[in-house]
């Protein structure tokens, strides 16, 4: 197998470990765990589609000839993703504060007033 | 094209931006400064939506593309030319869904300055309220993959905030908290489609990317996340456990444009079926994977009402079974679209037709709520009783809303649906059947609302409600009006602005595709 391909793997990895926490655990701050895990197997999975082996920084000023460039677009993807990713982290944990305030846990199975 | 529609799409979404940021600022000097900044904003963009409605469909509906900062470029480009390409393409279908938003974030505001007078937050409310407005048009209006994926953010964060930003209030958190989490999902289930096909092909702007998607397995698995994702953020079943914590925790202004939230993620759906994937998938496959999501939708969002008993999650799940009708349109569209026969056309007429006709009708519902509860105090409707003796209008308001939105000639919501029925039967009997048993267990849902809200003998706790102030009372009476004004005459509007917008979608993939790289 190609070692090129294990950075796929991991962010694979990284998105159905995010999914499970999403799916089996109770606790909101580990819900936003697992949503962090599922956002940073996407980054990884974004980074690595741009990465040529051997590439270069893509710059063009003073850039060697026939170097192969790493790709740049999937970086800017992953740049503002990652900044999505703080202010939806920010607002989830700051709804997470607010409902422990509101209802003193933070189990999913105490916090059900809206249900039906 | 005059030098206002060339810019029109940027300042679409950068008047609402703006106004998001300078809202805290210019409310530090008082509420008046504050109503007055927020009523130019919603009319600039209210009018700038009329202006690009009216320059698409000056030509039936074919896609234009607007530039950033208005340049012109050719393709493929000349040496040394690197223009700033942040593309916008609109076609009759983008319009028509401006339109809509333009419509509810118009009556929206309007109702808001007077549902905030006697409220604390409202600096907060029309940050954010702006904010959603611009991502919203974002969607409806970019040309490329990855703005739609950042558009989509946009509205997330500033949905979600909207509905959670009361932090005094216990069950607004717990819905913000599952608004949030359920928008984060589906956003980061897009953007992972979305590196997919970058990886496939190479492109991140919907028309080229349209050129070169051939249906493999990628674009398969991509096709599912994006249909996961984005049906998720509209809020079909069996995704859809936010969607009545949402509209129903929201103050009852935004409610409505929470719903045009949804129908924006729903816009993308289509967009993303017709125009980036087209012939190149099995359309007769997804069409039916929608047609089933679409009944569920239906079907599991009217149950739910019928047992509620707080008047705004009822109205909200009623909201959430009309996502399913559009669905179901557009559904039976997509799967006869490789034969396209001429019913396929006309139950997409209906889909598209009965987005407008649901945000008027349920903006006009969560609007009327919001005057209720106002005035009762409560939200229980086991609490209620007798308001009609001093709420008449509001009474009056509330019973048109809700028959309009039940499918009851002559108000628009029969003319939409009526459609849908006629085209669905043609597929399979089955699937109008459910339509048609939906929308009659949905009137039985508002008149149960009704009779429990309105209806009954004065009490003392009812001797001192009213209608609202006029304020409040102007955007329902204007959407009571579009209601019955699309219900008297359909045909005429069906011609104008639906048609070209349903065409756009069904028959526009290689227009859509050569105005941005040329050719015929």
């Amino acid at each position: 197998m190609n070692i090129g391909n294990l950075p796929f793997i991991v962010a694979a990895l990284l998105v159905v470990f995010g999914l499970y926490t999403l799916l089996f655990k109770r606790n909101l701050i580990k819900l936003v765990i697992g949503i962090t895990l599922v956002e940073t197997g996407v980054n990884l999975f974004l980074v690595t589609l741009g990465y040529r082996t051997g590439g270069i920084s893509p710059i063009y000023t003073y850039a060697p000839e026939a170097q192969q460039m790493v790709l740049p677009t999937p970086q800017a993807l992953t740049l503002t993703s990652i900044v999505i990713g703080l202010a939806t982290t920010a607002l989830l944990l700051s709804f997470a504060v607010f409902v422990h305030r509101h209802y003193g846990t933070l189990d999913v199975r105490k916090v059900k007033e809206l249900k039906g | 094209m005059t030098a206002l529609t060339t810019h029109a799409p940027v300042l679409l979404i950068a008047v609402p931006l703006l106004g998001a940021f300078a809202a805290p600022l210019v409310g530090k000097l008082g509420r008046g400064a504050r109503n007055t900044l927020i009523g130019l904003i919603v009319l600039i963009v209210a009018a700038l939506a009329a202006l690009l409605a009216v320059d698409i469909f000056g030509a039936s509906g074919a896609p234009t593309v607007y530039e950033l900062g208005g340049g012109t470029f050719t393709f493929p480009l000349s040496g040394g030319q690197i223009p700033v390409r942040i593309l916008f393409e609109v076609d009759g279908m983008g319009a028509f869904m401006c339109l809509i938003t333009a419509l509810i974030v118009l009556t929206g505001a309007i109702f808001s300055f007077s549902y905030w007078k006697e409220r604390s937050g409202g600096n907060l409310f029309f940050s954010l309220f702006l904010l959603l407005t611009a991502g919203i048009f974002g969607m409806q209006l970019t040309g490329d993959m990855f703005n739609f994926f950042v558009f989509l953010e946009i509205t997330s964060i500033a949905a979600a905030g909207l509905v959670g930003f009361r932090v005094w209030l216990k069950q607004s958190q717990e819905a913000g908290f599952k608004v949030m989490a359920m928008y984060t999902l589906s956003g980061l289930f897009v953007l992972l489609a979305i590196g997919l096909l970058y990886g496939q092909h190479g492109h991140l702007n919907m028309a080229t990317l349209a050129s070169s998607i051939s249906g493999g397995l990628v674009d398969t698995i991509a096709l599912g996340l994006l249909l996961t994702g984005l049906a998720m953020k509209a809020g079909a079943v069996p995704m859809h456990m936010w969607a009545p914590d949402a509209y129903g925790e929201a103050p009852a202004p935004t409610s409505a444009v929470l719903v045009a939230n949804s129908q924006a993620s729903l816009y993308g759906l289509f967009r993303i079926l017709f125009t980036l994937f087209g012939v190149s998938i099995s359309a007769s496959t997804t069409g039916w994977i929608l047609i089933v999501l679409a009944l569920l939708t239906i079907f599991v969002g009217v149950t739910m009402a019928l047992i509620q008993s707080d008047l705004k999650r009822l109205i909200a799940y009623g909201a959430v079974s009309q996502i399913g009708y559009m669905m179901l349109g557009v559904g039976v569209g997509l799967a006869v679209s490789a034969a396209k026969p001429e019913y396929g056309l006309v139950a997409m007429q209906g889909g598209i037709f009965h987005m407008l006709n649901d945000a008027a009708c349920v903006g006009l519902l969560f609007f009327a709520s919001g005057a209720v509860i106002r005035a009762s105090g409560t939200r229980d409707l086991n609490r209620m009783g007798g308001l009609g003796h001093r709420m008449t209008w509001t009474s009056i308001f509330f019973a048109i809303g809700a028959v309009a939105l039940a499918g009851v000639p002559p108000f628009n919501g029969f003319a939409s649906k009526f459609l849908i029925y006629e085209a669905s039967f043609k597929l399979s009997p089955f699937l109008a059947v459910i339509a048609v048993l939906s929308s009659i267990l949905l009137l039985a849902v508002f008149i149960k609302a009704f009779q429990a809200a309105f209806l009954g003998p004065k009490t003392d706790a009812t001797a001192h409600v009213s209608d609202p102030s006029l304020g409040m009372m102007l955007p329902m009476a204007a959407l009571v009006l579009v209601i019955i004004v699309f219900g008297l005459f359909p045909g005429f509007f069906v011609d104008q602005i639906v048609t070209p917008a349903a065409k756009a979608l069904w028959l526009g993939r290689d227009a859509y595709i050569h105005a941005v790289l040329g050719g015929v």
